[in-house]
């Protein structure tokens, strides 16, 4: 990272320059955002009192029954996330190649709108979308009852299969956009150097064209993975009793346990964090 | 005997019969104009806005609107889906609400706890239209703090065709054996922890308010075994949509909810292809009393009490249990004749003596609330046991 | 270069030996690459059209079933504004008035959000491109956190925090102060925020600071200088990312729905609400509408970014 070449500003009159047009966003930053989660980080450690609230002593209870009795919660919103960052990998690489590659900047900006047009819906009604075409008698199911290849509906509803659909098709545009941001920039006399040493076309894309775009590749994996593994509304919607995930298990801890609630929401966050530390050790090489 | 006397016993009792039925009809009649004047606001009102907290599809369509109508005030709507749900937002803070409509065990934990306004009944003079039966009950004893809204009991629902289909034709379901061992995994359980943990206790032969927790745990590793074969979803208190849109084929809920759905469906049996039924297995489920209570903190407390007397109109509670297909509190509004004869009729809305004594309440435990929390984490551990 | 796709390119080059096998080898994996860089965006955009189409054209179902088709008709549109809806079906959970209000919730939380973020967001990325002042650093770093830290934490912290603060309140004053619209402002402005800073900023990093230089030469002291010179530039950026903002509050769900209060239900917390119950075929209409609005405002914002992006070159 070698961010640091910019030319020294000139030392201007003030020391504090800026602070004042600072200062308003981080008082609000400072109250609405730092201080709650700073509440929250200190009741994970508290115990748990009448109607679930919070009471002293501390204790590190609630960690323990997170890696406990939630272990398999966490782990399966893990997978979840991942597997859901994997399928818009897969899907989504391709696409944006094709994107970039559309010859006429009308064509590039056409099926780039169609990307994004989607994904200014709300996400609630995109859920629900999805979920008449899920649905037992939903068009699917329909459909392929009517050309004859099934007789029972399938189940696609309240699996977790069905809150990993509904997580690619919700953050499918966050893994496109970055990749196509790195793929337009790529500069394909790469691959003709490739070529005429003798690569063909695979081995000139596993060798130059994606070590190449794995910054886009990486901002697309953290785009999608942290809102998928922290969603609530998703699981809540599709996945029934196999969809259950953190953000679940929060929004219900915090009726009756607000102490494991936030031990919960500290662990998610941890989960979050550490994916931002790959992202910032790996992925932010974009900039130098 | 000669024929005149045959003749005139004969008018006499065509007499005694014509009689009693013309003057039955006027009662009915009488009873009906008398109940069915208009419920009339008190003064003073206009403008006021009340904050209604309520379970969904728990009114009549024109409830509201005609207390907002008769009143001149506006009426917030706010839906939950159990008694823990709402019990742990009033904990918490009371965000506004002004009428809650918390069910018998639930009132004497918010009594106990103090989350409840007493009520000044000589605002509510439609007390008096209230089954004595249903009163001065003991999670709440001389009504002080609640008045009873609706009743009902947690049973099965099930799309006939489809358990037919599953079991086999002319197979009744009878008992919970049949539910928690459903051999399709298409069943949904309300997501509701005392309810659940109560039938189980009960069908492992334990009292439904256990507080020994051996007890406890053998209800939750049993719940566990069934739910992980065949439960695809806990749905908070709506089942029969579940059921309705053909995700599940047996749903553990209220009775009325599946009532709602039943009739909308027999109501259009071509678009619905199918027919929804409702019964409380042999083993016995919980019966409750749902009642009006203000909680404490409530921003307009005159008026949530005025709107509990106008909830207790005979023609209002009526409309009410004509929608919902709830058991009905309100005896004026039975002796009236203005409850659906069909549904009077119907056991499932109104189990009779015999079904009765299977029935169980729950109780609160007021006394020791390790007891309730040991609960919400039972009821936790069998969400996500049942996830894997 | 653009047009030098992958598969577009002509084989070889001045390869110096001919391997037959070698070529036709690979001539098939281009062949295989050309298929699935045409098979894959069909599918993609097939997957991510194909429910709002279902979407949209059930809008105009005749029938109340939202997964059969049974005729054209406009009525759920009709429906939404004259509240004439069936009589004993699933009604209860719906009126007009509850959707105009939830649409007036909806709508005065946007503005409001988005006129304080917009303010603060662009206060914030002036001071951190052209300030240096002690805790700039950190600052920068938790500028961009709400957009990364999971939303629920956010929405749970909040709900937290402001029964707490509540309490306090009415320790002190004696009289309570309650959730509603106010939280919800609050709530969304910590993330729109930082939305509006990371938009300016980008803006801000592109303008040249010779022009405020110059500006400040010819005499103009730094009020006149930021109204007259850096305002005007970095306007396209401010109204870009006062759009970003709105959208965002209009659209979100979570942190609302752990801060609201009563009666101050936004349109997405209500379209939740009735996804919990039955489906009432007017929420495809709803939807549809939203659809509508989304895309026009989408249209505008990049017809705002076309108008800046003229500007620039």
């Amino acid at each position: 990272m070698t961010s640091s070449v910019q030319p020294v500003t000139k030392p201007t009159r003030e020391k504090s320059r800026g602070i004042f047009t600072a200062l308003p966003a981080a008082i609000w930053l400072a109250i609405f955002f730092v201080l709650p989660l700073l509440i929250v980080f200190i009741m994970s450690f508290m115990s748990t009192g009448r109607g679930g609230r919070a009471v002293m002593p501390l204790t590190i209870e609630n960690y323990v029954d997170v890696f406990d009795r939630f272990i398999s919660v966490v782990q399966r919103s893990l997978w979840i996330g991942l597997l859901t960052t994997l399928v818009c990998l897969l899907v989504g690489y391709p696409l944006a190649f094709f994107i970039s590659t559309r010859k006429s900047a009308g064509m590039r900006n056409l099926s780039l709108f169609l990307i994004i047009l989607p994904f200014w819906t709300n996400f609630l009604v995109r859920t629900y979308a999805l979920q008449t075409i899920l649905g037992n008698d939903g068009t699917i199911n329909g459909f392929l009852q009517s050309i004859g290849l099934i007789s029972e509906p399938i189940a696609f509803l309240n699996t977790p299969e069905a809150v990993i659909i509904g997580l690619v098709y919700g953050f499918l545009p966050f893994m496109v956009l970055p990749i196509y941001a790195s793929v337009e920039r790529f500069d394909f006399r790469y691959v003709e150097a490739a070529h005429d040493l003798g690569a063909n076309d695979l081995w000139a894309f596993i060798r130059i064209v994606f070590p190449m775009t794995l910054p886009g590749v990486i901002a697309g994996f953290i785009l999608v993975f942290i809102p998928a593994i922290g969603t609530f509304v998703t699981s809540d919607l599709l996945g029934g009793t196999r969809g259950l995930m953190i953000g679940n298990l929060i929004q219900q801890q915090f009726r009756n346990n607000q102490p494991l609630g936030s031990a919960l929401s500290i662990v998610l966050m941890g989960m979050v964090m550490i994916a931002l530390l790959i992202y910032i050790r790996y992925g932010d090489q974009e900039n130098s | 005997m000669n024929r005149k006397l045959i003749l005139l016993n004969l008018s006499i009792v065509l007499l005694f019969v014509l009689g009693t039925t013309v003057l039955a009809q006027d009662a009915t009649e009488e009873a009906a104009a008398e109940a069915g004047a208009a419920w009339t606001c008190p003064d003073g009102f206009q403008g006021q806005e009340l904050s209604f907290y309520n379970w969904a599809t728990y009114v009549a369509e024109d409830t509201i609107p005609n207390f907002e109508a008769a009143c001149g005030v506006t009426v917030l709507v706010t839906n939950f889906g159990s008694n823990e749900e709402m019990l742990d937002t009033l904990r918490a803070e009371n965000k506004g609400y002004d009428v809650i409509v918390p069910s018998d065990y639930t009132v004497s934990i918010m009594r106990a706890e103090g989350l409840l306004e007493p009520l000044d009944k000589t605002n509510i003079p439609n007390i008096a239209n209230v089954s004595p039966g249903l009163l001065d009950r003991a999670f709440d004893p001389g009504n002080e703090y609640s008045i009873p809204y609706q009743w009902g009991t947690v049973g099965v629902g099930y799309d006939v065709n489809a358990v037919a289909e599953v079991l086999g034709e002319g197979v009744e379901l009878t008992s919970w054996e049949q539910i928690f061992n459903y051999p399709e995994r298409r069943v949904a359980w309300l997501d509701d922890g005392r309810i659940l943990i109560g039938t189980a206790l009960v069908y492992l032969g334990f009292d439904p308010n256990t507080e020994n927790m051996d007890e406890l745990q053998q209800a939750v590793d049993f719940l566990i075994e069934a739910g992980q074969k065949n439960v695809v979803a806990l749905a908070p208190d709506n089942g029969q949509e579940l059921l309705a849109t053909d995700q599940v084929d047996v749903v553990i809920e209220y009775n009325g909810d599946i009532f709602q759905v039943a009739d909308a469906c027999a109501a259009d049996a071509a678009a619905c292809g199918t027919e929804y039924a409702y019964t409380i297995p042999q083993e016995g489920g919980n019966v409750w009393i749902d009642n009006m209570a203000i909680p404490v903190g409530a921003p307009n407390k005159a008026l949530a009490e005025v709107f509990i007397n106008y909830i207790l109109d005979p023609q209002v509670g009526a409309d009410i249990s004509n929608y919902t297909l709830y058991a009905s509190p309100n005896q004026a509004s039975i002796d009236g004749g203005l409850i659906d004869p069909a549904y009077l009729e119907s056991t499932a809305i109104y189990p009779d003596a015999e079904a009765m004594t299977s029935l169980f309440n729950l109780v609160g435990f007021t006394e020791n609330f390790e007891v309730e929390q040991a609960y919400n984490d039972a009821w936790t551990d069998i969400k996500i046991a049942l996830g894997q | 270069m653009a047009d030098q796709a992958l598969g577009s390119r002509s084989a070889g080059g001045q390869a110096i030996e001919f391997d037959q096998g070698k070529i036709r080898r690979d001539m098939l994996i281009r062949r295989i690459g050309k298929i699935g860089l045409l098979i894959n965006p069909i599918f993609a955009y097939f997957f991510l059209w194909a429910p709002i189409i279902v979407l949209v054209v059930f809008s105009f179902n005749a029938g109340r079933n939202v997964f059969v088709w049974q005729g054209f008709s406009v009525q759920w549109y009709t429906n939404i504004f004259n509240n004439t809806i069936q009589a004993g079906t699933e009604a209860a959970n719906f009126n007009t008035q509850q959707i105009l209000n939830a649409v007036g919730n909806t709508i005065v939380v946007g503005i409001a959000a988005t006129i304080i973020s917009t303010a603060l967001g662009t206060l914030v990325a002036l001071g951190l491109v052209r300030g240096r002042f002690p805790g700039k650093k950190a600052l920068d770093a938790i500028l961009y956190l709400p957009v990364v830290i999971p939303e629920i934490a956010q929405g749970v912290s909040l709900l937290v925090f402001f029964g707490i603060l509540f309490d306090y309140a009415e320790s002190v004053s004696g009289s309570r102060v309650s959730y509603g619209l106010g939280t919800i402002v609050i709530g969304h402005v910590v993330f729109c925020m930082s939305y509006v800073a990371i938009v300016v900023r980008a803006r801000l990093a592109d303008m040249n600071p010779r022009l405020e230089e110059a500006a400040r030469d010819l005499g103009a002291n730094e009020w006149q200088t930021f109204w007259r010179v850096t305002f005007p530039l970095i306007l396209p950026g401010v109204v870009a990312g006062a759009l970003l903002a709105f959208t965002i509050s209009l659209d979100d769900f979570v942190v609302t729905f752990f801060v609201q209060g009563v009666g101050t239900s936004t349109l997405p917390i209500l379209v939740y609400s009735m996804l919990k119950r039955r489906v009432p075929p007017e929420i495809n209409a709803i939807s549809t509408l939203m659809l509508l609005v989304s895309t026009i405002l989408v249209g505008v914002s990049l017809a705002m970014q076309g108008r800046n992006a003229a500007k620039r070159t």
